[in-house]
């Protein structure tokens, strides 16, 4: 993984940050000195200490039982964790494609003045430092920064002005005014609606047998929330048939993809339902265990939520015999920063303290996830969906939607239009009725399904968003017609599949670098025909990577190269098939100041 | 009909795929009455004397001297072909271009180098006759235009032999698996 965005890199100079033993020693304590939960571990020291240093790195491994760099290779794969330097107040601010759109470049700027560094550097104090980091799931509020877990949104300049004189007054981060997150929930459905008490599902789901509860889900026809669509029962029908000691339920919120974040909205607004559709799919599956999988730049949420898990323990709705019928129990896993982690099998390397790269398959999760266990992996809006559908059946969820995409969806839409946020629309409406509703104009594009799905141009806005047509999970992204749309959106994109590319496939690592390279030499107006075939030539190619990151990471290019082929022929140049940017000058400019002597360009 | 003229040459290559091109044994003997030499290291014409129909080329462009050939291919041959990874895609002298500037290289190569052991006067060499080294190194394709490229690190004498072979009769090249295999 690329580093740009971390903190890692740069030497910490005179600004020795540590963890003190004793405090290391409890965090090692508190985790029992399990090299699985190394993640936690990490997290826990450089959120005690700014850093991660080299003598803690040593001290971990000693005690974990594994090899330093079992313990540097985990380190170095998470951006918000720091191997060298620290900075009292390490600013993230998102770089995502509506960051932009929405004034970013300003409010980086201020960052810079007030700071008096640029991103990338901690100041000479040690004070506070800057980064850049992917979409955070604030697309609705932006531009927006997380400041030592807590996240700053609708940034301006005067708010960045007040932030940094109140970090350099050495504030505490709870204290400085602007921390505020939104839930913007514009349209309530079936599922956001609360009109089931908590714990009526899953009373409900423990009435019956394990295998009459997956039926019900499998009459519901009801398909994973987070990308790929999977028909829910048949994976826990497949998880409950795996053998082994233990199975696992992991709730995936990790809503990495640019432009998502219903999953936040329904975790703040509705987390009860979530833990209980995790318990219910406990109880399907036969799983004792399930695990939350959030990511870190949700941090904010964590004793929220921790407190509605004890409040839940505390209803007997977690914890031994619930309802008399079986024991579930649930921990939250945080990620480290890496979209990559969204993926299943990775989510599921991460949980276990190792870098998110993701597995071979098969086998899958279902059969060997969690610690080589069966394990269901599934989606915070599908386990939602779950509770009212076994608590109102079945047939009431097939009466909503089409009958490929049952039930509602909830929809995180953003970018050029007035009433950002999150819609819960029952499947089967179009783009176009997407736009009327928030309130759209002059539209251009519309990126649907974020990044690695399509972007698709006013003539497809009659296409239905749903299973059978424009697939999704649930990231829409309103491109007006002032924008640039291959610098401003698809260069951001591609930008961002380099930046995440776990790096074991040579395709996803170094094509996409290609890919970049051809579309600037395009937008710089020295593309050929040739180029944009080239790069259509090269999906076959990125068809071989290991995971969906790699598969859809040419999509940025690709669907717009379909889409929007008029732009890219617009940039062309028509009468060659073949422009040199080579500059013999300009090559050989830096080695001759080296050595003293003057070029010699000789009618080159 | 006179023979199809080819000239060959290497860049910032080892060498090494000019030794597959000889390494097509005694196929050499069939190549010279199928084709004819012009500049190339194998006859050691050093300047071209005519207008070429295929230019063989090893080695990407890591400076000026490479760039000026190169275009002198470019200029005088009908048909590039670029053979081995160098040439394709800098190869291994590129590793340069990647956590170095060339005032570091240079630097390092020069002055600082354990083995650097005679250079009082701390020079970087820079005689007006030495061709200049460029910012990285580069892919022939990213200088001028290339017709084919041959992949490997060297490509097998087996590939160079049937793409010349293809490429003087105009038949449709053989391509088995063996041929383009690379280990
Ligand atoms: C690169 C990548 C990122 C992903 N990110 C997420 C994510 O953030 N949340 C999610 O639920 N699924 C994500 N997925 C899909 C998961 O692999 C998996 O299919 C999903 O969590 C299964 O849950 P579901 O069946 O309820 O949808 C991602 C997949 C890939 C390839
Ligand atoms: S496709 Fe990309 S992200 Fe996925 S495993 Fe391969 S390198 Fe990693």
């Amino acid at each position: 993984m690329d580093n740009h965005k971390s903190q890692k890199s740069f030497v910490a100079d005179g600004n020795h940050c540590s963890c003190d033993c004793s405090s290391l020693h409890t965090i090692l304590a508190k985790y029992d000195n399990d090299s699985s939960r190394l993640m936690d571990i990490l997290i826990a020291v450089q959120e005690k200490a700014g850093c991660i240093q080299e003598k803690a790195v040593k001290e971990i491994a000693k005690a974990l039982n594994l090899s330093k760099v079992d313990v540097e290779q985990t380190l170095s794969f998470y951006h918000f964790f720091s191997d060298g330097a620290k900075a009292d107040y390490a600013v993230y601010l998102n770089d995502s494609v509506v960051a932009e759109m929405m004034g970013r470049e300003d409010i980086a700027k201020t960052f810079e003045e007030e700071v008096g560094v640029t991103f990338g550097k901690i100041s000479e104090d040690g004070k506070i430092g800057l980064f850049n980091t992917s979409c955070i799931g604030m697309n609705d509020q932006e531009p927006a920064a997380i400041i030592n877990q807590r996240v700053f949104t609708k940034l301006t300049p005067e708010k960045v002005r007040k932030i940094v004189i109140e970090m350099k007054n050495g504030k505490s981060i709870d204290d400085i005014v602007g921390s505020n997150v939104e839930n913007n929930i514009k349209k309530q459905g079936p599922i956001l609606t609360k009109d089931i008490e908590v714990g009526e599902g899953l009373k409900k789901a423990v009435e019956m047998k394990p295998e009459t509860l997956i039926e019900e889900v499998r009459q519901s026809n009801l398909r994973g929330r987070g990308g790929a669509g999977f028909p829910t029962a048949m994976k826990w029908k497949f998880c409950r048939e795996a053998a082994g000691d233990k199975h696992f339920v992991m709730c995936n919120a990790d809503e990495g993809e640019p432009g998502t974040f219903k999953d936040r909205v329904i975790l703040t607004e509705r987390p009860e339902m979530v833990f209980e559709g995790m318990a219910i799919a406990g109880y399907a599956i036969g799983a004792e265990e399930g695990i939350l999988y959030l990511r870190y730049e949700y941090k904010y949420m964590q004793s929220f939520l921790e407190n509605v898990l004890q409040e839940m323990r505390s209803k007997k709705l977690l914890g031994e015999n619930i309802f008399g019928k079986f024991n579930f129990d649930i921990r939250i896993q945080f990620g480290g920063g890496a979209y990559v982690c969204g993926e299943e099998s990775a989510l599921i390397e991460s949980a276990e303290g190792k870098r998110g790269e993701p597995r071979d398959r098969p086998p899958f999760p279902v059969v060997k996830g969690y610690m080589q266990q069966p394990t269901s992996v599934n989606n915070v809006e599908t386990l939602s969906a779950v509770v009212k559908i076994i608590n109102k059946g079945a047939k009431w969820y097939r009466s909503l939607g089409t009958i490929d995409s049952t039930g509602t969806k909830l929809m995180s839409i953003s970018g050029d239009c007035e009433k950002p946020g999150v819609y819960e629309m029952e499947w089967g409406f179009t783009v176009n009725d997407i736009l009327q509703m928030v309130g759209a104009k002059d539209v251009q594009a519309v990126q649907i399904g974020g990044p690695s799905g399509n972007c698709v141009n006013p003539a497809q806005f009659n296409r239905k968003v749903a299973y059978e047509d424009l697939s999704t999970g649930g990231a829409i992204i309103i491109i007006g017609k002032e924008r640039d749309l291959l610098k401003d959106v698809v260069l951001n994109f591609t930008n961002f599949f380099i930046e995440e590319s776990c790096g074991s496939c040579v395709p996803c690592r170094a094509m996409t670098v290609q890919y970049r390279n051809r579309l600037e030499k395009i937008l710089r107006g020295n593309g050929v025909a040739k180029d944009i075939e080239a790069m259509l030539e090269w999906e076959k190619v990125m068809k071989t990577n290991r995971c969906g990151l790699g598969h859809s990471a040419a999509n940025p290019i690709l669907t717009t190269i379909q889409n929007f082929r008029e732009l890219y022929d617009a940039k062309l140049q028509k009468d060659t098939d073949y422009v040199s940017e080579f500059n013999l000058e300009a090559a050989v400019q830096e080695s001759c100041k080296a050595a003293g002597r003057q070029p010699n360009l000789g009618g080159e | 009909m006179s023979k199809p003229v080819v000239a060959t040459t290497s860049l910032a290559g080892c060498f090494g795929c000019h030794m597959s091109l000889l390494d097509i044994d005694e196929r050499i003997l069939d190549l010279i009455e199928l084709v004819e030499f012009n500049k190339s290291p194998i006859d050691d014409i050093k300047t071209f004397t005519k207008e070429c129909d295929i230019g063989i080329i090893e080695g990407g462009c890591c400076n000026s001297e490479n760039v000026h050939v190169l275009k002198e291919f470019r200029k005088h041959c009908k048909t590039l072909v670029v053979i081995g990874e160098c040439g394709r895609t800098g190869g291994l002298p590129a590793m340069r271009n990647n956590n170095a500037s060339i005032t570091e290289c240079l630097e390092e190569a020069y002055l600082n180098c354990v083995s650097v052991q005679a250079n009082d006067e701390k020079i970087i060499p820079n005689d007006d006759e030495l061709p200049m080294i460029l910012d990285r190194v580069y892919p022939c394709n990213e200088v001028v235009k290339i017709d084919y490229f041959l992949p490997g690190c060297a490509p097998r004498a087996d590939l160079i032999w049937n793409a010349l072979v293809a490429l003087v009769t105009g038949d449709e090249m053989n391509l088995p698996y063996e041929v383009v295999k690379y280990d």
